[in-house]
Protein backbone atom coordinates (compact mmCIF):
# COMPACT_ATOMS: atom_id res chain seq x y z
CA UNK A 1 0.00 0.00 0.00
CA UNK A 2 2.73 2.28 0.79
CA UNK A 3 4.46 2.02 -2.73
CA UNK A 4 1.02 2.75 -4.21
CA UNK A 5 0.66 5.59 -1.96
CA UNK A 6 4.28 7.10 -3.05
CA UNK A 7 3.61 6.19 -6.63
CA UNK A 8 0.65 8.51 -6.59
CA UNK A 9 2.75 11.07 -4.97
CA UNK A 10 4.85 11.03 -7.97
CA UNK A 11 2.43 11.64 -10.28
CA UNK A 12 0.62 14.23 -8.67
CA UNK A 13 4.49 16.03 -8.80
CA UNK A 14 4.75 15.04 -12.34
CA UNK A 15 1.43 16.48 -12.85
CA UNK A 16 2.61 19.78 -11.48
CA UNK A 17 4.76 19.94 -14.80
CA UNK A 18 1.66 19.11 -17.13
CA UNK A 19 3.85 16.00 -17.76
CA UNK A 20 1.60 12.98 -16.66
CA UNK A 21 0.37 10.89 -19.22
CA UNK A 22 -3.73 10.49 -19.06
CA UNK A 23 -3.35 6.96 -17.38
CA UNK A 24 -1.55 8.47 -14.60
CA UNK A 25 -3.92 11.46 -14.39
CA UNK A 26 -6.51 8.82 -14.01
CA UNK A 27 -4.40 6.48 -11.70
CA UNK A 28 -3.98 10.04 -9.56
CA UNK A 29 -7.44 10.73 -8.97
CA UNK A 30 -8.59 7.71 -8.00
CA UNK A 31 -5.61 8.17 -5.18
CA UNK A 32 -7.23 11.45 -4.21
CA UNK A 33 -10.76 9.81 -3.80
CA UNK A 34 -9.54 6.68 -2.17
CA UNK A 35 -7.06 8.74 0.41
CA UNK A 36 -6.90 11.79 2.26
CA UNK A 37 -3.33 11.78 2.65
CA UNK A 38 -2.51 11.80 -1.14
CA UNK A 39 -5.24 14.57 -1.91
CA UNK A 40 -3.59 16.51 1.54
CA UNK A 41 -0.39 16.19 -0.42
CA UNK A 42 -2.14 17.33 -4.14
CA UNK A 43 -3.44 20.12 -2.11
CA UNK A 44 0.00 21.49 -0.37
CA UNK A 45 2.33 20.28 -4.01
CA UNK A 46 0.09 22.72 -5.97
CA UNK A 47 0.17 25.57 -3.40
CA UNK A 48 4.29 24.93 -4.05
CA UNK A 49 4.02 25.39 -7.76
CA UNK A 50 2.32 28.62 -7.08
CA UNK A 51 4.26 29.93 -4.79
CA UNK A 52 7.15 29.51 -6.63
CA UNK A 53 5.62 31.25 -9.85
CA UNK A 54 4.52 34.06 -7.11
CA UNK A 55 8.35 34.37 -6.21
CA UNK A 56 9.77 34.47 -9.51
CA UNK A 57 12.64 32.98 -9.05
CA UNK A 58 16.16 33.51 -10.75
CA UNK A 59 19.27 31.59 -10.94
CA UNK A 60 22.87 31.25 -12.06
CA UNK A 61 23.07 28.71 -15.11
CA UNK A 62 25.46 25.56 -13.49
CA UNK A 63 28.10 26.50 -16.55
CA UNK A 64 27.62 30.29 -15.29
CA UNK A 65 28.36 29.26 -11.61
CA UNK A 66 31.61 26.87 -12.35
CA UNK A 67 32.89 29.96 -14.63
CA UNK A 68 32.66 31.87 -10.90
CA UNK A 69 34.29 29.11 -9.08
CA UNK A 70 37.11 28.97 -11.58
CA UNK A 71 37.83 32.73 -11.27
CA UNK A 72 37.45 32.17 -7.42
CA UNK A 73 40.05 29.79 -7.30
CA UNK A 74 42.50 32.18 -9.07
CA UNK A 75 41.78 34.58 -6.56
CA UNK B 1 33.61 32.79 20.84
CA UNK B 2 33.23 32.80 16.95
CA UNK B 3 30.52 30.22 16.15
CA UNK B 4 30.86 30.48 12.64
CA UNK B 5 33.46 29.61 9.95
CA UNK B 6 33.66 30.88 6.32
CA UNK B 7 33.73 27.61 3.83
CA UNK B 8 34.51 29.92 0.67
CA UNK B 9 34.80 26.36 -1.76
CA UNK B 10 31.42 26.37 -0.75
CA UNK B 11 30.09 29.49 -1.36
CA UNK B 12 28.99 29.29 -5.32
CA UNK B 13 27.29 25.99 -4.45
CA UNK B 14 25.09 27.35 -1.45
CA UNK B 15 24.84 30.90 -1.81
CA UNK B 16 25.09 31.94 -5.47
CA UNK B 17 21.40 31.72 -6.27
CA UNK B 18 20.45 33.52 -2.86
CA UNK B 19 22.76 36.27 -3.82
CA UNK B 20 21.53 37.06 -6.93
CA UNK B 21 17.54 36.95 -6.44
CA UNK B 22 18.90 39.51 -3.14
CA UNK B 23 20.84 41.70 -5.90
CA UNK B 24 18.16 41.17 -9.08
CA UNK B 25 15.17 42.68 -7.04
CA UNK B 26 17.84 45.91 -6.38
CA UNK B 27 19.26 46.29 -9.56
CA UNK B 28 17.04 44.71 -12.04
CA UNK B 29 19.34 43.75 -14.64
CA UNK B 30 20.47 39.80 -14.82
CA UNK B 31 23.82 40.46 -15.76
CA UNK B 32 24.95 43.54 -13.46
CA UNK B 33 23.01 41.18 -10.47
CA UNK B 34 25.46 38.05 -11.43
CA UNK B 35 28.34 40.35 -11.53
CA UNK B 36 27.90 41.74 -7.95
CA UNK B 37 27.68 38.46 -6.37
CA UNK B 38 30.81 37.51 -8.08
CA UNK B 39 32.27 40.46 -6.84
CA UNK B 40 31.16 40.04 -3.32
CA UNK B 41 32.47 36.31 -3.34
CA UNK B 42 35.81 38.30 -4.48
CA UNK B 43 35.44 40.93 -2.01
CA UNK B 44 34.79 37.94 0.85
CA UNK B 45 37.61 36.06 0.45
CA UNK B 46 39.93 39.24 0.50
CA UNK B 47 38.52 40.18 3.43
CA UNK B 48 38.11 37.08 5.07
CA UNK B 49 40.90 37.58 7.60
CA UNK B 50 38.75 40.44 9.13
CA UNK B 51 35.40 38.01 9.99
CA UNK B 52 35.10 37.41 12.93
CA UNK B 53 32.56 34.66 12.80
CA UNK B 54 30.11 36.48 14.67
CA UNK B 55 27.18 36.81 11.76
CA UNK B 56 26.22 33.59 9.61
CA UNK B 57 28.39 33.26 6.50
CA UNK B 58 25.10 33.87 4.67
CA UNK B 59 24.59 36.93 6.41
CA UNK B 60 28.13 38.39 6.12
CA UNK B 61 28.17 37.92 2.55
CA UNK B 62 24.36 39.94 2.45
CA UNK B 63 26.16 42.76 3.90
CA UNK B 64 29.04 43.15 1.11
CA UNK B 65 26.55 42.46 -1.34
CA UNK B 66 24.80 44.99 -0.17
CA UNK B 67 27.50 47.74 -0.55
CA UNK B 68 28.47 46.70 -3.68
CA UNK B 69 25.13 47.15 -4.59
CA UNK B 70 25.34 51.20 -2.74
CA UNK B 71 28.41 51.75 -4.60
CA UNK B 72 27.18 50.56 -8.17
CA UNK B 73 24.51 53.34 -7.57
CA UNK B 74 26.92 55.88 -6.63
CA UNK B 75 28.97 55.35 -9.47
CA UNK B 76 26.23 55.12 -11.81
CA UNK B 77 25.44 58.65 -10.10
CA UNK B 78 28.57 60.45 -10.54
CA UNK B 79 28.96 59.16 -13.89
CA UNK B 80 25.60 60.63 -15.26
CA UNK B 81 26.82 63.83 -13.36
CA UNK B 82 23.86 63.64 -11.62
CA UNK B 83 25.08 65.55 -8.41
CA UNK B 84 21.93 67.00 -7.44
CA UNK B 85 20.52 63.83 -6.89
CA UNK B 86 19.75 64.23 -2.82
CA UNK B 87 21.91 61.32 -1.39
CA UNK B 88 21.74 62.28 2.07
CA UNK B 89 18.26 64.17 3.00
CA UNK B 90 17.20 65.59 5.70
CA UNK B 91 13.73 66.20 7.16
CA UNK B 92 11.84 67.41 9.97
CA UNK B 93 11.89 63.43 10.94
CA UNK B 94 15.54 63.05 11.08
CA UNK B 95 18.39 62.53 8.68
CA UNK B 96 18.71 59.77 6.42
CA UNK B 97 20.99 58.41 3.65
CA UNK B 98 18.59 57.70 0.79
CA UNK B 99 21.26 54.76 -1.18
CA UNK B 100 21.50 52.95 2.26
CA UNK B 101 17.46 53.09 2.74
CA UNK B 102 16.93 52.53 -1.08
CA UNK B 103 18.77 48.97 -0.82
CA UNK B 104 17.55 48.14 2.21
CA UNK B 105 14.17 48.16 1.16
CA UNK B 106 14.06 48.46 -2.81
CA UNK B 107 10.52 49.00 -3.14
CA UNK B 108 9.58 51.89 -0.58
CA UNK B 109 6.53 52.02 1.16
CA UNK B 110 3.27 50.56 -0.28
CA UNK B 111 5.02 47.86 -2.06
CA UNK B 112 4.29 45.50 0.51
CA UNK B 113 3.25 42.51 -1.83
CA UNK B 114 6.96 43.09 -3.86
CA UNK B 115 8.29 42.69 -0.50
CA UNK B 116 6.86 39.80 0.26
CA UNK B 117 7.70 38.08 -3.22
CA UNK B 118 10.95 38.85 -2.58
CA UNK B 119 10.88 37.08 1.26
CA UNK B 120 9.15 34.33 -0.57
CA UNK B 121 11.77 34.03 -3.15
CA UNK B 122 14.65 33.85 -0.54
CA UNK B 123 12.67 31.44 1.75
CA UNK B 124 12.61 29.28 -1.51
CA UNK B 125 15.91 29.80 -2.04
CA UNK B 126 16.91 28.76 1.68
CA UNK B 127 15.13 25.67 1.65
CA UNK B 128 16.63 24.52 -1.68
CA UNK B 129 19.98 25.24 -0.47
CA UNK B 130 19.27 22.77 2.08
CA UNK B 131 18.34 20.10 -0.34
CA UNK B 132 21.42 17.66 -1.81
CA UNK B 133 23.10 19.07 -4.57
CA UNK B 134 21.91 16.84 -7.28
CA UNK B 135 18.07 17.58 -5.97
CA UNK B 136 18.45 21.15 -5.84
CA UNK B 137 20.14 21.00 -9.40
CA UNK B 138 17.42 19.21 -11.17
CA UNK B 139 14.87 21.21 -9.56
CA UNK B 140 16.25 24.55 -10.18
CA UNK B 141 16.22 23.11 -13.93
CA UNK B 142 13.11 21.71 -14.19
CA UNK B 143 11.34 24.68 -11.84
CA UNK B 144 13.55 27.33 -12.48
CA UNK B 145 14.95 27.35 -15.57
CA UNK B 146 11.79 25.34 -17.05
CA UNK B 147 14.23 22.95 -19.24
CA UNK B 148 12.61 19.80 -20.50
CA UNK B 149 12.78 16.60 -18.99
CA UNK B 150 14.63 15.30 -22.06
CA UNK B 151 17.24 18.39 -21.64
CA UNK B 152 17.84 17.58 -18.31
CA UNK B 153 18.06 14.02 -18.37
CA UNK B 154 20.54 14.17 -21.59
CA UNK B 155 22.68 17.18 -19.53
CA UNK B 156 22.68 15.18 -15.90
CA UNK B 157 23.09 11.30 -17.86
CA UNK B 158 20.07 10.52 -16.03
CA UNK B 159 16.67 8.63 -16.82
CA UNK B 160 13.06 9.82 -16.74
CA UNK B 161 12.35 8.06 -14.29
CA UNK B 162 15.48 9.54 -12.06
CA UNK B 163 14.84 12.77 -12.58
CA UNK B 164 11.01 12.25 -11.51
CA UNK B 165 11.79 10.99 -8.41
CA UNK B 166 14.53 13.96 -7.40
CA UNK B 167 12.17 16.76 -8.27
CA UNK B 168 8.99 14.64 -6.01
CA UNK B 169 12.02 14.42 -2.94
CA UNK B 170 12.98 17.84 -3.78
CA UNK B 171 9.79 19.54 -3.76
CA UNK B 172 8.73 16.93 -0.58
CA UNK B 173 11.35 18.54 0.79
CA UNK B 174 10.72 22.29 0.09
CA UNK B 175 6.90 21.72 0.97
CA UNK B 176 8.64 20.70 4.79
CA UNK B 177 10.74 23.35 5.15
CA UNK B 178 8.47 25.93 4.31
CA UNK B 179 5.50 24.28 5.93
CA UNK B 180 5.31 26.80 8.79
CA UNK B 181 5.54 29.96 7.30
CA UNK B 182 4.08 29.99 3.91
CA UNK B 183 1.47 26.78 3.44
Amino acid sequence: MKIFREKAKEICTKSQYGEATWWELLQLNLFLFLWKECAEFSAKNTKLTSLCEQANLHVISEEEKKAMKEQLKDC
Amino acid sequence: MPTHELQPENWVDRYADYLFNYAIARVSDSELAKDLVQETFIAGLKSAKNYKGDAAERTWLIAILKRKVIDHYRKINSKKGKAEVRINYSTDEGDGDWLEERVADPFGKGGDHVIENEELGLAIQECIAKLPKKQAKVFNMKTIQGMSTEDICNELGINPSNLWVMIHRARTALMGCMNETWF
